[in-house]
């Protein structure tokens, strides 16, 4: 009996630390709900859960990876162009697209992760923002295959499954965009939960421990890098399909800065801050551009500047440390 | 026979520093064998050097006979040879449980599974239970690494060590910092390893050096200054002069 009462706590407690949640519940059930409820704001909404999908895709990388990236938009703008220009191509079904697009992009971070290997944040930083610039100013270069300025034009997708067409309200696309991020989000759990996952999270602990415990640190690196920029591609082929439009804006460098914000608006390392920051940024965006839409930017950074002068757990009056640990930030 | 470790004309240089000078030394399978030193001896760059942290400028290594000197550190602690560092080197925001559970999973080839949970698997948490309850880390083992006491990671930085299974075990001053009163828990884990392991253990507490070494060697400025029984070294007029009078007035 003694020396099975440590081995069944033990037992627990790593079933513990992956265990849903209740307010993992809730968060999915309100999405589910979003989209009975406000059929009025599928095309906003739609885009919230794409930017969640791709701030998801950051936290992979520098919430477990440990790698700041501000080049992150280089896979989501790939991804795009993939899905776009498949769909030009005359391929239209939108999950061929989504596939191609994954793994465009997974196999663009895969030989870009090995950039990112070595250095500190800030080389990895330029690194990442190198990337991302040379992709932009070769699909600028390059009209006669993604049309430059222009984007991509003519671009039809074909209907969902065969059955159901993209239509102007958004009503598919949502529901489409949801589903990936869900199944996507569920698949990343997964992983994070699993050893693979906590050996990403011992590199970023402590790469010099993570090796003499006889840990292929670089390798852990590039698959977390890779998987990300899988996630990330998708999330742009979700974009390119629903909104029938490649432009290079979606390589752009503001993607890749607001993408950074939204992590750190919600948190990174728990997997539902860059949801949460998604929402709140483009909620904010959204709102504070009704009102006075020049100063945008404004709004934006006074929050910043708040959240990092009085720390976000204050400025929500402690409704995101709950929120993290009802959601079991310590993974 | 051959030696569980086996190092031959080992030297690094750190611009005009000869930190670690043509260094030779036989680690026999089951040795319990400590290196001792003044500080700056050049111990620690030792240590660096055979588990792969620093590339030597000159020497090889020999693990089990086979050279290892270009192998990478995850590649020599998958051959056995595991080291501990002078200064905590852990996990600080992951729990022992989850610490050891990855070291584990490790050794048995668990740790690229993606869709598996962590501790699915009955046999790696009864290992991992196993060897919290030898450091007496089993109170504590869901407790954030970087919140524990001093002394309790000092403990789970050789239970690491210990969950990657070696064969060859170099600890870097496991009792650094260590009151009194806690040193003999630390070895007392150590003390329980297979017999087959082979332990080079750097330490400045004599009383632990002489209560645990079967062999002992002087590192004095990179270079061995003698090696031979506990008694030898004790009696050698060098080692009392060089390391044991700086001991004295340091
Ligand atoms: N990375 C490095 N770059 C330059 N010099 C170094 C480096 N690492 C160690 N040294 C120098 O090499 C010498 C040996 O240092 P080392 O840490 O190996 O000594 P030690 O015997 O472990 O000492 P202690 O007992 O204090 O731990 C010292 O003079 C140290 O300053
Ligand atoms: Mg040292």
């Amino acid at each position: 009996m003694s020396a099975a009462a440590p081995h069944a706590a033990a037992r627990a407690a790593l079933r513990e630390v992956a265990r849903w949640k209740p307010a993992e519940y809730a968060f999915w059930a309100a999405t589910a709900a979003s989209w009975f409820l406000l059929p009025g704001q599928h095309l906003l909404l739609n885009e919230i859960a794409i930017f969640a999908l791709f701030a998801l895709s950051l936290d992979l990388v520098l919430g477990f990876g440990g790698i700041v990236s501000l080049g992150h938009a280089a896979y989501f703008g790939f991804g795009g162009y993939a899905a776009g220009m498949l769909a030009q191509a005359g391929y239209t079904d939108p999950l061929l697209g989504l596939a191609a697009a994954a793994l465009a992009s997974a196999a663009l971070g895969f030989v870009t992760s090995f950039l990112v290997l070595r250095g500190s944040d800030l080389t990895r930083i330029m690194v990442t923002l190198s990337v991302s610039l040379v992709l932009f100013e070769l699909a600028n270069r390059l009209t006669w295959l993604t049309g430059g300025a222009d984007g991509l034009q003519g671009i039809t997708i074909g209907p969902l499954l065969g059955r159901f067409d993209f239509d102007l309200a958004g009503h598919v696309a949502y529901a489409y965009s949801l589903v990936v991020l869900f199944v996507l989000f569920l698949a990343a759990r997964r992983i994070v939960h699993s050893p693979f996952g906590w050996t990403v999270r011992a590199v970023r602990g402590n790469a010099l421990r993570a090796a003499a415990i006889g840990l292929a640190v670089d390798l852990r690196l590039v698959g977390i890098y890779t998987m990300a920029a899988l996630y990330a591609g998708i999330a742009g082929a979700l974009l390119a399909q629903s909104t029938q439009f490649v432009s290079l804006d979606m390589l752009a460098f503001h993607r890749s800065a607001d993408l950074l914000l939204m992590l750190v608006i919600g948190g990174v390392g728990y997997l539902y801050g860059g949801m949460i920051g998604a929402l709140v940024f483009k909620a904010m965006q959204n709102w504070v551009a009704d009102i006075t839409p020049e100063y945008w930017q404004f709004w934006i950074g006074l929050l910043l500047v708040l959240l990092v002068v009085i720390g976000r757990e204050r400025i929500f009056a402690g409704s995101l440390v709950l929120a993290r640990r009802a959601f079991g930030r310590r993974g | 026979m051959n030696a569980a470790l086996e190092i031959v004309g080992l030297s690094r240089r750190f611009g005009g520093l000869v930190a670690t000078n043509d260094v030779s030394l036989r680690l026999e399978r089951g040795a319990r064998h400590a290196l001792i030193g003044p500080n700056g001896a050049g111990k620690t760059t030792l240590i660096n050097l055979l588990s792969g942290v620093l590339a030597p400028s000159a020497g090889r290594i020999l693990l089990d006979g086979t050279d290892i000197t270009a192998l990478r550190p995850d590649a020599r602690v998958h051959r056995g040879l595991v080291r501990t560092f002078q200064i905590n080197q852990l996990f600080a925001d992951l729990t022992p449980l989850t610490t050891v559970g990855l070291a584990v999973s490790r050794r048995l080839g668990l740790d690229r599974q993606f869709w598996r949970r962590l501790g699915s698997k009955g046999e790696i948490v009864d290992e991992c239970v196993a060897i919290l309850e030898r450091f007496d880390l089993l109170g504590v083992m869901n407790e954030r690494v970087g919140a524990l006491p001093y002394g309790r990671q000092r403990l789970l930085e050789i239970a690491l060590a210990i969950a990657c299974g070696p064969r060859v075990l170099l600890l870097d001053e496991p009792a650094a910092g260590v009151p009194e009163g806690e040193r003999e828990g630390i070895l007392a884990g150590v003390a329980a390893l297979p017999v087959e392991v082979s332990v080079l253990l750097i330490e400045h507490d004599m009383d632990l050096v002489f209560r645990f070494a079967q062999r002992i060697s002087v590192l004095v400025n990179g270079s061995v200054l003698m090696q031979g029984s506990p008694a030898e070294v004790a009696a050698d007029a060098r080692v009392r002069e060089v390391y044991l009078g700086e001991e004295v007035h340091g």
